[in-house]
């Protein structure tokens, strides 16, 4: 047994240690020069699975190699493409193929020079079928893809294809290290080698992955030193890690974005950005099934939900009201379309149209069967359950019964979504700058599996997308997708809720973070930690 | 004893295979398959992709000719490759996860013995004492609250609110640069809360046993005895009573080391420790599902082998249960 002195040592001792972290004496609000140095450390929910980003569909794992590797072209601040490891492309006149010319300054991390040899490798790893991705649909379309000389390429389509050329924002692979091999197999899985503004350091499964800054970075060296992830598979622990200093920078959710971070110490630390994401969150009627063939009746639940409610009591204000499938910081946005603004005597008006008679119960009847249907959501994200309870209570103040069942995901989309076996559900799309919406609502995209899950049919819609999708003319495009916006809208095949914003914390003494349209990271590497105020030396982090 | 051996070994194999099967058709069961579970509703992700990539897992096989092909492997201690994209031995996964999980059960176990044996003899002792129902209901209180409560609770107070303790991993950033006395004292750091979370729903039982095994011995009539020679009442409880009544409460030590890795899912995930629980949690999600038949495969051994232990325990303490 330990003597009673001992055991007062021990616990001296930590409080010694304990109290050896205090932090917080520093002042950040000098933003200081742009220095080299300090580490910046992200968590994430989940482990990367796979730093090949061809094979790995995780978010994690995109992260991570979305600082290893380039593609050709990328997004800027403003959400233009512009050139990554391309210094130019032309588009030819008959708008079938695309000529990249390529940087000559870049090199892959172990020192060998990137060239087009490397882009064609890319193209054709991603369309061999024995390469287990998800991503080859788009180089599917792909006629030839040929090198002319070291630095420059040139891919041919059959016909234009509008969304070709971000297409390849895809990363691209180094020749040397992969090919004649497995790509499955590759140790490039565990330890990526890549051109891009960080090099790949170490990875303790289940722990963290640590990144060190590209000192011959053809963009410039990245001020900061050091990027680690860290697992954290717990939300709540992730965000007690943030108010203890564990982390330099995460997601809020909106109360934790406006109470529980409203606090002094927290506003010393940390910086808060609110942005418009790139999602949005909606109610998909099922279109085979009985009262939702009626555009009248998806009209009338249109009216009946009361999006400003949700927005202001779910997300405690941190969204817009949806109008349709684009956000309002895409170029395609069309924010002149019909508009479901809260009326419950419209959608009364539409219902009674439709047929629907209130009964001596006050619910609604058509032919003497009640209105009633079933809202599906899934397991843990609470957003979208206390939506659908919202919408449960508006729904009924106008007669409808609404029940609400919560799945877990997999379950949802396999047994319910995928086998048309639902009436209404709550999702929500992350979608892409570039805004082509053939997948989810072109009528021939009904299929199992498919994305068009609500069986949307309209023909109008259908040439809008197609010719929009075949024609590089922005001008072009964006008359079609307004009128596609405003189809869309007119015939209400979903109830667009909202579009959440982003609400990030970091830590404050990154400087040289301007929030755009594209978000926060786009300019990482400009991210500075002025000398005095930084944190972590050198090797921190980093295995003996 | 050697026939009594020999005979419960040889009934561990049929009970590993009944296990494996059920666990293996259970797992297929569940909804979703690996590789495109991250991109369910992903526009890019095509049937022909999914085609190829169920191919390439082999989930287009029957499921009783999956089995056979795993089953044969494992005989040969062959936990195959995961599913994860990361393409890595079921074995090496396991192997790089087990020592912090097994670290952190045997120190949380001795936690529970250290404190439960303890209270349970105190609480026999001085038996509706106030102090006996105060501790009772304290370590029931533990037992009933949900762990993950509890550990944000102490996490938040002796993380955020003190400043003393580290919240989540197992190692600081700047380990590498530390002494070995401080890299011992800041692994001891980042290890008390969770083990005294792993260990709290444990102290109920152990106590409980502990009293209840003493209180029924104390009621034998060598005790009595024992008093009317006039031995002093500290030296019949330790040589008489204490003896007698440890004997059940140690077997249950066999009987818990099946619960380790089950337990482990919980406070790993929160305490972000990469160990086996956290490991498996993330299979499951990722429907990995040769790691998950390994973990499984492992920890039916383990609970075959504490039953056996528990068993063998009380086999050497009463022959009867030898003979029969």
């Amino acid at each position: 047994m330990l003597s009673r002195q001992s055991l007062i040592f021990i616990l001296l001792a930590f409080l010694f240690f304990g109290c050896s972290q205090q932090k917080g004496t520093t002042s950040y609000d000098d933003p200081g020069k742009p220095a080299y140095g300090d580490m910046i450390v992200m968590a994430s929910i989940g482990e990367a699975s796979n730093l090949i980003p061809l094979l790995s569909t995780d978010s994690a794992s995109h992260e991570i190699s979305g600082l290893v590797y380039n593609g050709l072209v990328k997004y800027d601040k403003d959400l233009n493409i512009v050139g990554d490891l391309a210094k130019s492309w032309e588009i030819s006149k008959d708008g079938l193929s695309i000529t990249f010319r390529l940087k000559k300054d870049v090199r892959w991390h172990d020192g060998k020079p990137f060239t087009a040899h490397d882009v064609l490798y890319t193209y054709k790893v991603t369309v061999d079928p024995r390469t287990p991705t998800a991503y080859a649909a788009d180089f599917q379309l792909v006629k030839k893809a040929e090198v002319l000389d070291d630095y420059t390429f040139r891919v041919t389509y059959n016909k234009p294809f509008a969304p070709a050329l971000i297409s390849w924002a895809t990363a691209i692979m180094p020749k040397h290290l992969l090919e004649g091999k497995d790509i499955t197999t590759s140790p490039l899985i565990r330890k990526p080698v890549g051109t891009g503004p960080f090099v790949f350091k170490e990875w303790v499964p289940g722990d963290r992955i640590i990144l060190t800054a590209n000192k011959d970075y053809f963009e410039g060296r990245p001020y900061i030193d050091r990027y680690m992830m860290r697992i954290i598979p717990d939300s709540a622990t992730m965000f007690l890690e943030l108010k203890h200093y564990g982390i330099d920078m995460m997601g809020l959710a909106p109360l934790q974005f406006l109470k529980q971070t409203e606090y002094p110490r927290f506003k010393q630390e940390y910086n808060k950005f609110k942005y418009l994401a790139f999602n949005y969150t909606y109610l998909g009627f099922n279109l085979k099934h009985g009262p939702f063939k009626d555009k009248r009746v998806r009209q009338a639940i249109s009216y009946a939900i009361n999006k400003k409610e949700i927005i202001d009591g779910i997300l405690l204000g941190l969204g817009e009201e949806a109008t349709g499938p684009f956000t309002p910081n895409m170029w395609a946005y069309n924010g002149n379309v019909k508009r479901y603004r809260y009326s419950k005597e419209k959608a009364l008006a539409l219902l009674k149209e439709a047929g629907y008679e209130k009964g001596p119960d006050d619910m609604l009847k058509k032919n003497g069967s009640p209105f009633e249907f079933t809202i599906l959501v899934n397991q843990g994200n609470t957003v979208r359950i206390q939506c659908a309870e919202l919408i449960q209570r508006r729904l009924s103040e106008i007669g409808i019964t609404v029940k609400i069942r919560v799945l877990e995901w997999a379950s949802l989309i396999n047994e319910f979504i995928d086998k048309r076996n639902f009436e209404a559900v709550i999702l929500g799309w992350s979608i892409n700058p570039e805004p082509d919406p053939y997948d989810i609502w072109h009528s021939s995209k009904q299929g199992l599996k498919e994305l068009n899950f609500i069986s949307f049919e309209n023909k109008e819609v259908d040439e809008l997308i197609i010719k929009a999708r075949h024609t590089f003319d922005r001008a072009k495009r964006e008359r079609y997708y307004g009128r596609f916006q405003e189809i869309i809208a007119e015939e209400a095949p979903y109830a667009f809720l909202f579009y959440p914003y982003a609400t990030v914390a970091v830590h404050k003494r990154f400087k040289g973070i301007e929030p755009a349209a594209a978000g926060l990271m786009y300019n990482f590497i400009k991210w500075y930690v002025p000398e005095n105020q930084r944190r972590y030396k050198a090797d921190a982090a980093l295995s003996p | 004893m050697l026939r009594y051996l020999l005979k419960r070994l040889f009934f561990m194999v049929p009970m590993i295979f009944g296990i494996t099967l059920i666990s293996f058709t259970v797992i297929h069961l569940v909804p979703g398959e690996p590789g495109v579970l991250d991109s369910e509703m992903n526009p890019k992700v095509t049937k022909q992709v999914r085609e190829r990539i169920r191919a390439f897992y082999g989930l287009d096989k029957p499921l009783h000719v999956q089995y056979w092909m795993w089953l044969k492997r494992v005989v040969k201690l062959d936990f195959g490759t995961s599913f994860a994209p990361d393409r890595r031995p079921v074995i090496d996964k396991i192997k790089e996860r087990l020592p912090v999980t097994i670290l952190i059960n045997l120190l949380s176990m001795a936690l529970i013995f250290l404190v439960g044996i303890p209270i349970g003899i105190y609480c026999a002792r001085y038996k509706d004492s106030i102090l006996d129902k105060v501790l009772t209901s304290f370590v029931f209180a533990g037992y009933a609250a949900p762990t993950f409560w509890i550990a944000l609770l102490l996490m938040m107070f002796f993380g955020v609110y003190l400043e003393l303790l580290p919240i989540s991993g197992i190692k600081s950033f700047n380990f590498s640069e530390l002494s070995f006395f401080g890299k011992t004292i800041d692994v001891a750091k980042h290890l008390i809360l969770p083990v005294c979370i792993s260990g709290f729903g444990g102290l109920a039982g152990i106590s409980r046993y502990m009293k209840n095994s003493l209180l029924e011995v104390l009621r034998q009539e060598y005790i009595t005895t024992a008093y009317a020679k006039g031995l002093p009442e500290s030296m019949v409880l330790k040589k008489h009573a204490l003896r007698n009544a440890l004997l059940p409460v140690i077997t249950i030590l066999g009987l818990s080391i099946p619960g380790l890795i089950g337990g482990s899912v919980i406070f790993e995930s929160i305490f972000s420790i990469p160990g086996m629980g956290q490991l498996f949690y993330m299979s499951v999600m990722a429907r990995d599902y040769p790691t998950i038949m390994g973990i499984l495969v492992i920890g039916a051994f383990l609970t075959l082998l504490g039953n056996l232990i528990a068993d063998i325990s009380y086999a050497l303490a009463d022959p009867r249960i030898r003979i029969g």
